[in-house]
């Protein structure tokens, strides 16, 4: 066992801190809540390339770094920390960047993984549909064959930065007639500019347009943006789930929250006391520090599992069910914390933190929800993980 | 980083879990808790001929020089079948603070006898207003010709009637804080001592000891004289960590045996296992012993690479507390009835988890140390 980091991983990460703490001063971003995958910034981005932090763990071949799933750890707790603006790569870079190295044609291997790299190219990921959520395998949107194309119809719902993105990664029904639904599925890319998508915005409980409606009607798509074997989709994206599911960005949507917390009640007079003198302050703000490094634990562990060339087995999905869990409980600690306080938004006089305690409590509902519910994840582990007959 | 064991780690884990299993079944345990001894004198010969006792103690000593990381490894083999006995106190309560405030003589004397199973030691701290700092400490050592007199009551003081040693902390110096407090080693069987057992919620030996004008002599002094607090805090991460150890066993084996039931267990033509809401309550059983493992060892590799530890060890006691607690009671529900039955094993875990909780301090004390660290 060995809880501390080589020297070179330290190196990475005061490297990061250096770059971030510099672009903070040049006002590139400010800290807060959700940032990280609110802001999208080309820019950003493209310094992020430059760095070799995008596609940091893809091989060499493919313009990669080829470093360990620890080294992006590392880079995530600390774009996470600063909540900088990733929002332009990250999901190609988690998600679409792999899928298309494990699955993708030569193709799609040339043409678009040096894109991803290079932050020419922003990706939304349609899977969810309005009957279709956690029971993924409904999907419904369909992809008929024609000639040297798919025509695309039908909807999918809650597709994240779909009105900033350049393509969308979709999963849809190739063949409607299979005995199983699993087995008639298929993934494709689908340029968001094409003829025929259109893209509608939702505004969330936050007052935030994060996540749309895309509307599919007739849409052309080339035969060869299909990513992987025709009616493997379902396949492929399970294959996909544990890469994707327990990153630190599970742990820290909130985090600037919980450090602005510490230094608030330190500063803080209650009764012509320090606010942090209150044994009820200190016992909640030592409680979630201990949850705190439990998840961070969880992810490492995630990380130093893949490093290690094997697939975490239930631990990603007990990482990511733990750890929304705990964004959550900080939201609703940082409110009562703040009192009257905690109730104020963004824009509004006298908010602390610029309103991120009230914004945070509203977002941190979509926590326990995207890419997996929390009771999903917990059938996964009861199941997959402790082995338990299937519910 | 490196989450998993190294080999010599993985047979130690494995060597003291496959012992342990046949040596201490739970019909072994039960039979123990109910007999006033509460050991077994032939197992822990065999203890001590696998090494154990001297894990941690020097080779000089006869001892092992293992880390505390290995200690912990056994420990949470230990707290996986409820080992009954004075392992705890003799290696962690008496052994430790030996090795760290002993004069060459001390450790000469005690530490060797600990190693071959011939000592067994304990540690007399708290008093009737049960606490684990300084303000708790009011048994007097008064100056005497001969040296000190020993006068007050210590209150649970585990294994006091088995052990031939035990080290009391007591005030030489009037106050409340750490300064004035000495520790002695004093033989059991000094005129002066009685004990009288207390019937504990997990069944294990704890004592109120008291003493009555025991004459000890300045040799029995361990440390320096007022400053004898300094051993203690020194060695209290160590203490609280393996007690964490311990509890990340139990909650291991608690788990087991609730998935294993849910999977037998048949209700309405299947196993209550198909059943989401147990489903639910076993995901949350693996999530939180999964995070007693995880903090727990962190705190034990701090330990180990002699870092400072009080923070990690306050964040494992914390959370262990809590957590262990959890899983016991969300298996005692999975079980349904027959796991309130005294012939049934899972009490004895649910027992333990309550006991450890409320031993050097619970979640809340924890916490509190933890928001002094954060700077709080
Ligand atoms: C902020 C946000 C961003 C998102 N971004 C994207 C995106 O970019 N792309 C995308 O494709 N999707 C996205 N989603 C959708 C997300 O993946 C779905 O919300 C999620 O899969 C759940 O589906 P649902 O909302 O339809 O809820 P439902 O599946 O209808 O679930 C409702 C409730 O029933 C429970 N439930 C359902 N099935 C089970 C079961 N088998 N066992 C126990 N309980 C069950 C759920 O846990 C939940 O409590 C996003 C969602 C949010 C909130």
């Amino acid at each position: 066992m060995d809880f501390s980091l080589t020297d070179e991983q330290n190196k990475l990460r005061q490297e990061v801190r250096d770059f971030l703490d510099q672009k903070l001063k040049s006002g590139a971003f400010q800290i807060t809540s959700n940032g990280w995958i609110e802001s999208f910034s080309q820019d950003f981005s493209r310094e992020m390339s430059r760095k070799g932090w995008i596609g940091m763990t893809w091989p060499k071949e493919f313009g990669g770094q080829e470093g360990t799933y620890l080294d992006r750890a590392i880079l995530m707790e600390e774009m996470l920390r600063y909540q900088a603006p990733i929002g332009y790569h990250f999901l190609s870079d988690r998600q679409v960047g792999p899928a298309i190295i494990h699955f993708g044609s030569k193709d799609q291997k040339e043409t678009i993984l040096p894109k991803i790299i290079n932050a020419e190219v922003s990706f939304a990921l349609g899977f969810s549909e309005p009957d279709a959520g956690s029971d993924l395998v409904s999907v419904r949107t369909s992809a008929t064959e024609e000639g040297d194309h798919y025509i695309i119809n039908g909807q999918k719902v809650w597709t994240t930065g779909a009105h900033r993105a350049d393509y969308i990664w979709t999963l849809v029904r190739t063949d409607p007639n299979a005995a199983k639904k699993h087995k008639g599925l298929s993934e494709f890319i689908i340029d968001l500019k094409s003829p025929g998508v259109t893209v509608r915005p939702i505004i969330n409980m936050a007052g935030v347009h994060s996540f749309n409606e895309v509307f599919f009607d007739n849409v052309k798509v080339p035969k060869e943006n299909m990513v992987g074997e025709k009616n493997r989709g379902f396949y492929q994206i399970m294959a996909q789930m544990d890469y994707e599911r327990a990153g630190l960005e599970r742990l820290m949507q909130n985090y600037p929250l919980f450090e602005y917390l510490v230094e608030y009640v330190k500063k803080e007079k209650r009764n012509g006391e320090p606010m942090c003198k209150d044994p009820k302050v200190r016992n909640t703000l030592a409680q979630l520090e201990i949850e705190y490094q439990i998840g961070r634990l969880f992810c490492y562990q995630v990380a130093w599992t893949l490093t290690q060339g094997r697939l975490p087995n239930y631990e990603a999905a007990l990482c990511k069910a733990y750890c929304t869990q705990f964004e959550k409980r900080l939201s609703d600690a940082a409110t009562r914390i703040l009192g009257l306080y905690g109730q104020l938004m963004p824009g509004s006089k006298w908010a602390p933190f610029q309103g991120d305690a009230a914004s945070s409590y509203l977002w941190s509902v979509s926590y326990t929800l995207q890419g997996g519910t929390v009771e999903v994840l917990k059938n996964i582990i009861a199941m997959r993980g402790l082995g338990l007959p299937l519910g | 980083m490196d989450f998993g064991l190294n080999e010599e780690q993985e047979i130690l884990k494995k060597t003291a879990h496959n012992f342990l299993t046949k040596e201490c079944p739970t019909s072994f345990v039960k039979e123990t808790i109910k007999d006033e001894k509460g050991y077994s004198p032939e197992l822990w010969q065999k203890m001590a001929e696998l090494g154990w006792m001297g894990l941690i103690f020097p080779e000089q000593y006869g001892g092992m020089e293992g880390s505390f990381l290995d200690l912990a490894i056994l420990l949470e083999e230990m707290g996986n079948v409820c080992l009954p006995g004075p392992f705890f106190s003799t290696v962690i309560l008496g052994g430790l603070p030996i090795l760290k405030g002993g004069s060459d003589k001390q450790k000469e004397d005690f530490l060797p006898s600990i190693v071959e199973g011939k000592s067994i030691i304990t540690l007399a701290i708290t008093e009737p207003c049960a606490k684990y700092t300084p303000n708790g400490i009011e048994v007097r050592a008064t100056k005497s010709d001969k040296g000190y007199i020993l006068e007050g009551t210590k209150l649970f003081v585990p294994d006091a009637h088995i052990a031939n040693h035990i080290i009391v902390v007591a005030r030489t110096t009037e106050g409340t804080g750490a300064d004035g407090i000495t520790l002695f080693i004093v033989d059991s069987k000094t005129t002066g001592i009685s004990c009288s057992p207390l019937l504990t919620i997990a069944g294990d030996k704890q004592f109120e000891v008291v003493f009555d004008k025991v004459s000890v002599s300045k040799d029995n002094i361990l440390g320096a004289i007022d400053n004898g607090w300094s051993v203690i805090e020194a060695i209290w991460p160590k203490v609280i960590v393996a007690k964490c150890a311990e509890m990340v066993g139990g909650a291991q084996k608690s788990l087991e045996m609730t998935v294993n039931y849910a999977k037998e267990r048949k209700q309405f033509g299947r196993p209550i296992g198909a059943l989401q809401a147990v489903q639910h309550y076993c995901a949350d059983m693996v999530s939180d012993v999964d995070a007693c493992r995880y903090i727990t060892y962190m705190a034990a590799w701090t330990i180990s690479k002699e870092l400072p530890a009080i923070k990690e060890a306050s964040m494992a006691k914390a959370w262990c507390s809590d957590a262990f607690k959890r899983v016991t009671a969300n298996g005692q529900q999975v079980h349904g009835a027959i796991g309130f039955t005294e012939e049934h094993d899972l009490h004895l875990y649910y027992k333990n988890a309550k006991s450890w909780e409320l031993l050097f301090g619970d979640r809340d004390v924890h916490c509190e140390i933890v928001a002094e660290q954060m700077g709080l």
